[in-house]
Protein backbone atom coordinates (compact mmCIF):
# COMPACT_ATOMS: atom_id res chain seq x y z
CA UNK A 1 0.00 0.00 0.00
CA UNK A 2 1.58 3.32 -0.76
CA UNK A 3 2.06 5.79 1.42
CA UNK A 4 -0.50 8.25 -0.23
CA UNK A 5 -3.19 5.75 0.79
CA UNK A 6 -2.18 4.59 3.88
CA UNK A 7 -3.15 8.68 5.04
CA UNK A 8 -5.98 9.05 2.51
CA UNK A 9 -7.89 5.66 3.58
CA UNK A 10 -8.73 7.02 7.20
CA UNK A 11 -9.71 10.28 5.86
CA UNK A 12 -12.05 8.39 3.44
CA UNK A 13 -13.03 6.26 6.25
CA UNK A 14 -14.14 9.06 8.03
CA UNK A 15 -15.99 11.31 5.79
CA UNK A 16 -17.72 8.33 4.49
CA UNK A 17 -19.52 8.20 7.77
CA UNK A 18 -20.17 11.58 8.10
CA UNK A 19 -21.76 11.40 4.85
CA UNK A 20 -23.76 8.59 5.38
CA UNK A 21 -24.66 10.68 8.99
CA UNK A 22 -25.65 13.63 6.85
CA UNK A 23 -27.93 12.05 4.09
CA UNK A 24 -29.14 8.85 5.42
CA UNK A 25 -29.91 9.88 8.63
CA UNK A 26 -32.82 12.43 7.63
CA UNK A 27 -34.58 9.23 5.81
CA UNK A 28 -34.92 7.52 8.95
CA UNK A 29 -37.56 9.58 10.15
CA UNK A 30 -35.25 9.86 13.71
CA UNK A 31 -36.35 13.55 15.31
CA UNK A 32 -33.60 15.93 14.84
CA UNK A 33 -33.74 16.51 18.73
CA UNK A 34 -32.15 13.18 19.13
CA UNK A 35 -29.50 13.58 16.23
CA UNK A 36 -28.60 16.25 14.98
CA UNK A 37 -26.78 16.14 11.02
CA UNK A 38 -23.25 17.24 10.91
CA UNK A 39 -23.24 20.42 9.40
CA UNK A 40 -26.49 21.13 12.10
CA UNK A 41 -23.07 20.90 14.51
CA UNK A 42 -20.56 22.13 12.36
CA UNK A 43 -23.25 25.21 12.09
CA UNK A 44 -22.76 25.82 15.95
CA UNK A 45 -19.23 26.36 15.79
CA UNK A 46 -19.58 28.82 13.42
CA UNK A 47 -22.93 30.91 14.41
CA UNK A 48 -22.14 30.23 18.15
CA UNK A 49 -18.37 30.37 19.03
CA UNK A 50 -18.35 32.83 21.84
CA UNK A 51 -20.76 30.05 23.27
CA UNK A 52 -18.17 27.41 22.33
CA UNK A 53 -15.12 29.03 23.40
CA UNK A 54 -16.64 30.54 26.61
CA UNK A 55 -17.08 27.24 27.78
CA UNK A 56 -14.10 25.05 26.06
CA UNK A 57 -11.51 27.93 28.09
CA UNK A 58 -12.24 26.64 31.39
CA UNK A 59 -12.33 22.73 30.85
CA UNK A 60 -8.99 23.56 28.76
CA UNK A 61 -7.66 25.23 31.96
CA UNK A 62 -8.97 22.59 34.69
CA UNK A 63 -8.24 19.38 32.36
CA UNK A 64 -4.63 20.74 31.53
CA UNK A 65 -4.14 21.72 35.52
CA UNK A 66 -5.36 18.26 36.12
CA UNK A 67 -3.00 16.83 34.07
CA UNK A 68 -0.42 18.26 34.99
CA UNK A 69 -0.72 18.20 38.81
CA UNK A 70 -1.94 15.28 38.70
CA UNK A 71 0.47 13.40 36.76
CA UNK A 72 3.45 15.44 38.43
CA UNK A 73 2.46 14.32 42.08
CA UNK A 74 1.87 10.92 40.37
CA UNK A 75 5.86 10.68 39.50
CA UNK A 76 6.74 11.69 42.68
CA UNK A 77 5.00 9.50 44.73
CA UNK A 78 6.28 6.65 42.44
CA UNK A 79 9.99 7.62 42.88
CA UNK A 80 9.12 8.07 47.20
CA UNK A 81 7.50 4.40 46.74
CA UNK A 82 9.96 2.85 44.22
CA UNK A 83 13.51 4.49 46.59
CA UNK A 84 12.03 4.59 50.21
CA UNK A 85 10.56 0.74 51.26
CA UNK A 86 9.01 1.33 54.23
CA UNK A 87 6.96 4.15 53.05
CA UNK A 88 5.74 1.92 49.90
CA UNK A 89 4.81 -1.13 52.42
CA UNK A 90 3.01 0.81 54.42
CA UNK A 91 1.18 3.24 52.24
CA UNK A 92 0.80 1.76 49.35
CA UNK A 93 -1.99 -0.39 50.35
CA UNK A 94 -3.91 2.80 51.40
CA UNK A 95 -3.56 4.21 48.21
CA UNK A 96 -4.72 1.43 46.15
CA UNK A 97 -8.23 1.48 48.52
CA UNK A 98 -8.18 5.13 47.25
CA UNK A 99 -8.03 4.25 43.63
CA UNK A 100 -11.06 1.59 44.12
CA UNK A 101 -13.42 4.54 45.09
CA UNK A 102 -15.65 5.51 42.24
CA UNK A 103 -14.25 8.95 41.10
CA UNK A 104 -17.95 10.12 40.40
CA UNK A 105 -18.74 8.85 44.22
CA UNK A 106 -16.09 11.36 45.75
CA UNK A 107 -16.62 14.10 43.33
CA UNK A 108 -19.56 15.78 45.11
CA UNK A 109 -17.16 15.54 48.59
CA UNK A 110 -14.60 17.51 46.61
CA UNK A 111 -17.34 19.95 45.14
CA UNK A 112 -18.93 20.40 48.93
CA UNK A 113 -15.02 21.33 50.21
CA UNK A 114 -13.71 23.57 47.41
CA UNK A 115 -17.12 24.63 46.08
CA UNK A 116 -18.11 25.91 42.48
CA UNK A 117 -15.17 27.29 41.29
CA UNK A 118 -12.14 25.67 39.07
CA UNK A 119 -10.25 24.35 41.82
CA UNK A 120 -12.75 21.12 42.75
CA UNK A 121 -12.68 20.50 38.70
CA UNK A 122 -8.95 20.53 38.88
CA UNK A 123 -8.40 18.08 41.83
CA UNK A 124 -11.21 15.97 40.07
CA UNK A 125 -9.15 15.50 36.85
CA UNK A 126 -5.73 15.26 39.02
CA UNK A 127 -6.74 12.16 40.91
CA UNK A 128 -8.19 10.61 37.85
CA UNK A 129 -4.73 10.89 36.21
CA UNK A 130 -2.82 10.13 39.19
CA UNK A 131 -3.61 6.32 39.96
CA UNK A 132 -2.41 4.87 36.36
CA UNK A 133 0.43 6.87 36.23
CA UNK A 134 1.99 5.97 39.68
CA UNK A 135 1.73 2.48 39.09
CA UNK A 136 3.13 2.56 35.38
CA UNK A 137 6.00 4.82 36.86
CA UNK A 138 6.60 2.58 39.78
CA UNK A 139 7.06 -0.15 37.22
CA UNK A 140 9.18 1.80 34.73
CA UNK A 141 11.28 2.68 37.12
CA UNK A 142 12.29 -0.86 38.29
CA UNK A 143 12.12 -2.01 34.77
CA UNK A 144 15.82 -1.78 34.15
CA UNK A 145 17.56 -5.19 32.99
CA UNK A 146 20.00 -6.56 35.84
CA UNK A 147 22.95 -6.35 33.56
CA UNK A 148 22.20 -2.88 33.29
CA UNK A 149 22.30 -2.87 36.95
CA UNK A 150 25.59 -4.78 37.12
CA UNK A 151 27.04 -2.24 34.80
CA UNK A 152 26.11 0.67 37.45
CA UNK A 153 27.49 -1.23 39.67
CA UNK A 154 30.87 -2.06 38.40
CA UNK A 155 31.18 1.67 37.75
CA UNK A 156 30.60 2.68 41.41
CA UNK A 157 27.73 4.43 40.48
CA UNK A 158 25.55 6.19 43.62
CA UNK A 159 22.02 5.56 43.98
CA UNK A 160 21.17 9.14 42.55
CA UNK A 161 23.44 8.73 39.70
CA UNK A 162 21.74 4.87 38.77
CA UNK A 163 18.52 6.95 39.24
CA UNK A 164 19.06 10.07 37.23
CA UNK A 165 20.87 8.38 34.31
CA UNK A 166 19.26 4.30 34.55
CA UNK A 167 15.71 3.98 36.22
CA UNK A 168 14.64 7.39 34.86
CA UNK A 169 15.71 7.34 31.44
CA UNK A 170 14.24 3.36 31.44
CA UNK A 171 11.07 4.78 33.30
CA UNK A 172 10.18 6.80 30.18
CA UNK A 173 8.38 4.88 28.00
CA UNK A 174 5.92 2.83 30.49
CA UNK A 175 5.29 7.07 31.96
CA UNK A 176 4.64 8.27 28.37
CA UNK A 177 2.24 5.37 28.10
CA UNK A 178 0.10 6.38 30.91
CA UNK A 179 0.09 9.89 29.90
CA UNK A 180 -1.31 9.06 26.75
CA UNK A 181 -4.10 7.56 28.64
CA UNK A 182 -4.29 10.40 31.03
CA UNK A 183 -4.42 13.28 28.04
CA UNK A 184 -8.16 11.58 27.74
CA UNK A 185 -9.25 10.80 31.39
CA UNK A 186 -7.61 14.28 32.75
CA UNK A 187 -10.73 15.93 30.19
CA UNK A 188 -12.99 13.29 31.52
CA UNK A 189 -12.35 14.17 35.10
CA UNK A 190 -12.80 17.98 34.38
CA UNK A 191 -16.36 17.46 32.63
CA UNK A 192 -17.36 14.93 35.59
CA UNK A 193 -16.86 17.91 37.75
CA UNK A 194 -18.65 20.18 36.17
CA UNK A 195 -21.49 18.22 35.62
CA UNK A 196 -21.85 17.94 39.61
CA UNK A 197 -21.82 21.83 40.01
CA UNK A 198 -20.33 24.63 37.34
CA UNK A 199 -22.27 27.32 35.56
CA UNK A 200 -19.63 27.00 32.58
CA UNK A 201 -17.79 24.86 31.03
CA UNK A 202 -18.24 22.07 28.06
CA UNK A 203 -19.39 20.16 30.76
CA UNK A 204 -21.76 22.45 32.43
CA UNK A 205 -23.30 23.36 28.48
CA UNK A 206 -23.74 19.42 28.02
CA UNK A 207 -26.08 19.48 31.20
CA UNK A 208 -27.97 22.57 29.61
CA UNK A 209 -28.20 21.70 25.92
CA UNK A 210 -29.42 18.48 27.33
CA UNK A 211 -32.54 19.65 29.45
CA UNK A 212 -32.95 22.59 26.92
CA UNK A 213 -33.36 19.38 23.97
CA UNK A 214 -30.48 21.59 22.11
CA UNK A 215 -29.40 18.84 20.70
CA UNK A 216 -26.90 20.77 18.15
CA UNK A 217 -25.31 22.18 20.81
CA UNK A 218 -25.22 19.25 23.14
CA UNK A 219 -23.41 17.22 20.33
CA UNK A 220 -20.93 20.56 19.53
CA UNK A 221 -19.79 20.39 23.32
CA UNK A 222 -19.18 16.42 22.83
CA UNK A 223 -16.97 17.52 19.40
CA UNK A 224 -15.29 20.33 21.20
CA UNK A 225 -14.82 17.74 24.54
CA UNK A 226 -12.77 15.41 22.37
CA UNK A 227 -10.93 17.86 20.51
CA UNK A 228 -10.02 19.06 24.09
CA UNK A 229 -8.70 15.08 24.20
CA UNK A 230 -6.41 15.04 20.77
CA UNK A 231 -4.77 18.32 21.22
CA UNK A 232 -4.06 16.81 24.84
CA UNK A 233 -2.66 13.72 23.19
CA UNK A 234 -1.29 14.94 20.65
CA UNK A 235 0.97 17.47 23.04
CA UNK A 236 1.98 14.21 25.11
CA UNK A 237 2.79 12.26 21.83
CA UNK A 238 4.79 15.40 20.25
CA UNK A 239 6.72 15.30 23.22
CA UNK A 240 7.52 12.14 23.57
CA UNK A 241 8.93 11.63 20.28
CA UNK A 242 11.45 15.03 21.18
CA UNK A 243 12.35 13.56 24.60
CA UNK A 244 12.75 9.64 23.29
CA UNK A 245 14.14 10.92 19.86
CA UNK A 246 16.89 7.73 18.72
CA UNK A 247 16.27 5.09 21.09
CA UNK A 248 13.27 3.38 19.18
CA UNK A 249 12.95 -0.38 19.62
CA UNK B 1 58.72 -12.42 38.68
CA UNK B 2 55.58 -10.32 37.51
CA UNK B 3 52.68 -9.68 40.26
CA UNK B 4 49.34 -11.45 40.54
CA UNK B 5 46.36 -10.24 39.06
CA UNK B 6 43.64 -12.21 40.26
CA UNK B 7 44.62 -15.10 43.19
CA UNK B 8 42.38 -17.00 45.03
CA UNK B 9 42.51 -19.88 47.74
CA UNK B 10 39.94 -22.32 48.54
CA UNK B 11 37.31 -19.58 46.59
CA UNK B 12 33.51 -20.49 47.73
CA UNK B 13 30.96 -19.38 45.19
CA UNK B 14 27.84 -19.23 44.73
CA UNK B 15 24.10 -17.67 46.05
CA UNK B 16 22.38 -16.81 49.13
CA UNK B 17 18.60 -17.71 48.63
CA UNK B 18 16.86 -16.31 51.44
CA UNK B 19 18.03 -18.46 54.13
CA UNK B 20 20.25 -20.96 52.02
CA UNK B 21 23.58 -20.46 50.43
CA UNK B 22 23.26 -22.14 47.13
CA UNK B 23 27.32 -23.48 46.36
CA UNK B 24 27.98 -22.55 42.57
CA UNK B 25 31.79 -23.38 42.74
CA UNK B 26 34.01 -24.23 45.50
CA UNK B 27 37.61 -25.04 46.25
CA UNK B 28 38.56 -22.73 43.29
CA UNK B 29 42.43 -21.97 43.43
CA UNK B 30 43.38 -19.67 40.59
CA UNK B 31 46.39 -17.55 40.12
CA UNK B 32 46.09 -15.06 37.13
CA UNK B 33 49.26 -13.52 36.40
CA UNK B 34 49.09 -9.81 35.11
CA UNK B 35 48.96 -9.62 31.43
CA UNK B 36 47.38 -13.38 30.78
CA UNK B 37 44.69 -13.94 28.71
CA UNK B 38 42.89 -16.50 30.28
CA UNK B 39 39.90 -18.14 28.86
CA UNK B 40 37.30 -19.58 31.64
CA UNK B 41 35.22 -22.65 29.24
CA UNK B 42 32.36 -24.49 30.40
CA UNK B 43 28.77 -25.69 29.84
CA UNK B 44 26.02 -23.40 31.09
CA UNK B 45 25.44 -23.75 35.22
CA UNK B 46 29.11 -24.31 35.53
CA UNK B 47 29.84 -21.54 37.47
CA UNK B 48 31.80 -19.29 34.81
CA UNK B 49 30.15 -16.31 34.66
CA UNK B 50 29.25 -16.44 38.66
CA UNK B 51 33.02 -16.65 39.26
CA UNK B 52 33.74 -14.01 36.86
CA UNK B 53 31.22 -11.80 39.07
CA UNK B 54 32.93 -12.76 42.22
CA UNK B 55 36.88 -11.94 40.88
CA UNK B 56 34.17 -8.40 39.37
CA UNK B 57 33.44 -7.71 42.74
CA UNK B 58 29.30 -7.57 41.88
CA UNK B 59 28.90 -10.57 43.68
CA UNK B 60 30.77 -11.68 47.35
CA UNK B 61 32.17 -14.95 47.71
CA UNK B 62 30.72 -17.46 49.98
CA UNK B 63 34.50 -18.27 51.36
CA UNK B 64 37.92 -18.58 51.04
CA UNK B 65 39.72 -16.33 50.07
CA UNK B 66 40.42 -13.67 47.03
CA UNK B 67 42.57 -10.88 46.06
CA UNK B 68 42.53 -9.13 42.42
CA UNK B 69 45.66 -6.82 41.53
CA UNK B 70 46.65 -7.29 44.93
CA UNK B 71 44.00 -6.24 47.55
CA UNK B 72 40.32 -6.62 47.79
CA UNK B 73 37.98 -6.69 44.64
CA UNK B 74 36.04 -4.30 45.95
CA UNK B 75 38.50 -1.72 45.58
CA UNK B 76 40.04 -2.67 42.58
CA UNK B 77 36.45 -2.10 40.93
CA UNK B 78 36.16 1.31 43.21
CA UNK B 79 39.67 2.27 41.45
CA UNK B 80 38.02 0.77 37.85
CA UNK B 81 40.93 -1.47 37.71
CA UNK B 82 38.72 -3.59 37.03
CA UNK B 83 36.27 -3.66 33.62
CA UNK B 84 33.04 -5.43 32.92
CA UNK B 85 31.59 -6.48 29.40
CA UNK B 86 28.54 -8.32 29.89
CA UNK B 87 26.82 -11.15 27.38
CA UNK B 88 24.41 -8.51 26.06
CA UNK B 89 26.37 -5.47 25.46
CA UNK B 90 24.20 -3.73 27.61
CA UNK B 91 24.38 -0.36 25.86
CA UNK B 92 21.56 2.37 26.94
CA UNK B 93 19.16 2.81 24.00
CA UNK B 94 19.01 6.30 25.21
CA UNK B 95 22.43 7.85 24.91
CA UNK B 96 24.33 7.88 21.10
CA UNK B 97 27.79 5.60 20.55
CA UNK B 98 29.71 8.13 22.16
CA UNK B 99 28.11 8.87 25.22
CA UNK B 100 27.71 5.48 26.02
CA UNK B 101 31.38 5.22 25.41
CA UNK B 102 31.37 7.99 27.91
CA UNK B 103 29.32 6.95 30.62
CA UNK B 104 32.27 5.84 32.97
CA UNK B 105 33.17 9.49 32.61
CA UNK B 106 29.20 10.95 34.32
CA UNK B 107 28.50 8.15 36.48
CA UNK B 108 31.12 7.59 40.08
CA UNK B 109 31.72 10.07 41.68
CA UNK B 110 35.30 10.93 41.67
CA UNK B 111 36.35 8.95 39.33
CA UNK B 112 34.07 10.68 36.84
CA UNK B 113 35.88 13.47 35.74
CA UNK B 114 37.93 14.66 33.19
CA UNK B 115 37.84 11.84 30.13
CA UNK B 116 40.23 13.50 27.84
CA UNK B 117 38.14 13.76 24.03
CA UNK B 118 41.66 11.96 23.23
CA UNK B 119 41.45 9.04 25.15
CA UNK B 120 38.06 8.37 23.77
CA UNK B 121 38.71 9.16 19.94
CA UNK B 122 41.31 6.58 21.22
CA UNK B 123 39.57 3.97 22.21
CA UNK B 124 36.84 4.31 19.26
CA UNK B 125 40.13 3.86 16.95
CA UNK B 126 40.81 1.08 18.42
CA UNK B 127 37.87 -0.61 18.04
CA UNK B 128 36.80 0.58 14.97
CA UNK B 129 34.20 2.44 15.83
CA UNK B 130 35.04 5.91 14.46
CA UNK B 131 32.59 7.62 12.38
CA UNK B 132 29.60 6.38 14.50
CA UNK B 133 29.94 8.74 17.17
CA UNK B 134 26.25 9.76 17.15
CA UNK B 135 24.49 6.43 16.12
CA UNK B 136 22.10 5.13 18.24
CA UNK B 137 22.61 1.43 19.78
CA UNK B 138 18.97 0.69 17.70
CA UNK B 139 21.30 1.60 14.62
CA UNK B 140 24.42 -0.75 15.20
CA UNK B 141 24.83 -4.10 14.22
CA UNK B 142 25.22 -6.25 16.86
CA UNK B 143 28.77 -6.78 16.31
CA UNK B 144 29.37 -3.24 16.76
CA UNK B 145 26.97 -2.94 19.95
CA UNK B 146 29.90 -5.60 21.42
CA UNK B 147 32.41 -3.00 20.00
CA UNK B 148 30.89 -0.26 21.65
CA UNK B 149 30.56 -2.20 25.18
CA UNK B 150 34.44 -3.37 25.26
CA UNK B 151 34.89 0.46 23.88
CA UNK B 152 33.26 1.34 27.23
CA UNK B 153 35.31 -0.81 29.29
CA UNK B 154 38.42 0.34 27.92
CA UNK B 155 37.90 3.33 27.73
CA UNK B 156 39.13 4.07 31.56
CA UNK B 157 42.42 1.88 31.36
CA UNK B 158 41.71 -1.43 33.36
CA UNK B 159 44.32 -3.43 34.18
CA UNK B 160 42.25 -6.43 34.38
CA UNK B 161 39.30 -6.53 31.49
CA UNK B 162 36.58 -9.25 32.57
CA UNK B 163 34.43 -10.15 29.76
CA UNK B 164 31.02 -13.13 30.03
CA UNK B 165 30.31 -14.48 27.04
CA UNK B 166 30.50 -11.25 25.01
CA UNK B 167 30.38 -12.81 21.74
CA UNK B 168 28.08 -15.79 22.64
CA UNK B 169 24.78 -14.21 20.76
CA UNK B 170 26.77 -13.44 17.59
CA UNK B 171 27.31 -15.34 14.05
CA UNK B 172 30.18 -17.32 13.64
CA UNK B 173 31.90 -14.97 11.38
CA UNK B 174 31.40 -11.99 13.10
CA UNK B 175 32.76 -13.37 16.48
CA UNK B 176 35.84 -14.75 14.44
CA UNK B 177 37.00 -11.41 13.05
CA UNK B 178 36.02 -9.85 16.91
CA UNK B 179 38.72 -12.89 18.14
CA UNK B 180 40.95 -11.41 16.23
CA UNK B 181 40.29 -7.74 17.27
CA UNK B 182 40.66 -8.77 20.68
CA UNK B 183 43.98 -10.30 20.48
CA UNK B 184 45.25 -7.82 18.41
CA UNK B 185 43.96 -5.20 21.14
CA UNK B 186 45.16 -7.13 24.24
CA UNK B 187 48.89 -7.49 22.51
CA UNK B 188 48.55 -3.40 22.68
CA UNK B 189 47.10 -3.24 25.82
CA UNK B 190 48.73 -5.57 27.92
CA UNK B 191 45.31 -6.03 29.71
CA UNK B 192 45.05 -9.40 31.73
CA UNK B 193 41.37 -10.90 29.93
CA UNK B 194 39.78 -13.15 31.86
CA UNK B 195 36.94 -14.40 29.05
CA UNK B 196 34.58 -16.90 29.64
CA UNK B 197 32.63 -18.60 26.91
CA UNK B 198 30.94 -21.88 26.31
CA UNK B 199 32.84 -22.37 22.74
CA UNK B 200 35.45 -25.14 23.01
CA UNK B 201 37.10 -23.33 19.58
CA UNK B 202 36.70 -19.60 20.89
CA UNK B 203 38.92 -20.49 24.10
CA UNK B 204 41.56 -22.60 21.91
CA UNK B 205 41.92 -19.88 19.72
CA UNK B 206 42.26 -17.50 22.06
CA UNK B 207 43.59 -18.32 24.89
CA UNK B 208 46.86 -18.49 27.11
CA UNK B 209 45.59 -21.18 29.25
CA UNK B 210 42.02 -22.16 29.37
CA UNK B 211 40.49 -22.95 32.57
CA UNK B 212 38.10 -26.27 32.10
CA UNK B 213 34.80 -25.95 34.16
CA UNK B 214 32.37 -29.15 34.49
CA UNK B 215 28.57 -28.69 36.12
CA UNK B 216 26.33 -30.76 37.83
CA UNK B 217 28.10 -29.86 40.53
CA UNK B 218 30.11 -26.91 39.07
CA UNK B 219 34.31 -27.98 39.75
CA UNK B 220 37.30 -27.62 37.94
CA UNK B 221 38.04 -30.33 35.47
CA UNK B 222 41.32 -28.67 34.24
CA UNK B 223 43.84 -25.63 33.57
CA UNK B 224 45.47 -26.01 30.53
CA UNK B 225 48.36 -24.31 29.08
CA UNK B 226 48.11 -23.32 25.52
CA UNK B 227 51.35 -21.37 25.30
CA UNK B 228 53.70 -24.65 24.26
CA UNK B 229 51.38 -24.62 20.67
CA UNK B 230 51.24 -20.93 20.38
CA UNK B 231 53.47 -19.00 19.00
CA UNK B 232 55.17 -16.16 21.50
CA UNK B 233 52.70 -13.63 21.10
CA UNK B 234 49.72 -16.14 21.32
CA UNK B 235 48.80 -16.46 17.84
CA UNK B 236 47.75 -19.53 15.99
CA UNK B 237 45.82 -20.37 13.08
CA UNK B 238 42.49 -22.25 13.45
CA UNK B 239 43.39 -25.44 10.88
CA UNK B 240 46.92 -25.64 12.84
CA UNK B 241 46.57 -29.52 13.55
CA UNK B 242 47.95 -29.05 17.17
CA UNK B 243 44.92 -26.48 17.80
CA UNK B 244 42.90 -28.83 16.13
CA UNK B 245 43.30 -31.75 17.94
CA UNK B 246 43.12 -29.16 20.97
CA UNK B 247 39.33 -28.59 20.47
CA UNK B 248 38.95 -32.27 20.15
CA UNK B 249 40.62 -33.15 23.18
CA UNK B 250 38.89 -30.51 25.05
CA UNK B 251 35.33 -31.81 23.66
CA UNK B 252 36.22 -35.00 24.75
CA UNK B 253 36.84 -33.95 28.26
CA UNK B 254 33.38 -32.03 28.74
CA UNK B 255 31.34 -34.67 27.42
CA UNK B 256 33.04 -37.04 29.62
CA UNK B 257 32.27 -34.77 32.31
CA UNK B 258 28.54 -34.18 31.76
Amino acid sequence: MSRAVQVLAPVFGALSILAAWQFLLPLSGLPAYIAPTPTKIFAVFVTQTDLILTNFLPTATEALAGFLFGNLAAMMFAILFAYARFIRVAYFPVVLFFNTIPILALSPIIILIFGLGMTPKIIIAAIICFFPTLVNMIRGLASATSSEEELFRMLSATRFETFLRLHLPRALPMLFSSLRIASATAVIGAIVGEWIGADKGLGALIIQATFNYQSDRLYAAIVASSSLSIALFALVALIEARVMRGWAR
Amino acid sequence: MRAAAVETERLHIGYVNGRDAVTVLSEVDLLVPEGEFLMILGPSGCGKSTLLRVIANLLDPLGGRIAVLGGAPEAARRARRTGFVFQDATLLPWRTVLQNIRLPAVVGGRQSKDLPAARVEEVMALLGLSGLESRYPSQLSGGQRQRVAIARALVDEPEILLMDEPFGALDEITRDRLNDELLSIWRETGTTILFVTHSIEEAVYMGQRIMVLGANPGRILNVRDLRPIKSADNACKREDPAIVAEIAAQRRLLAEAS
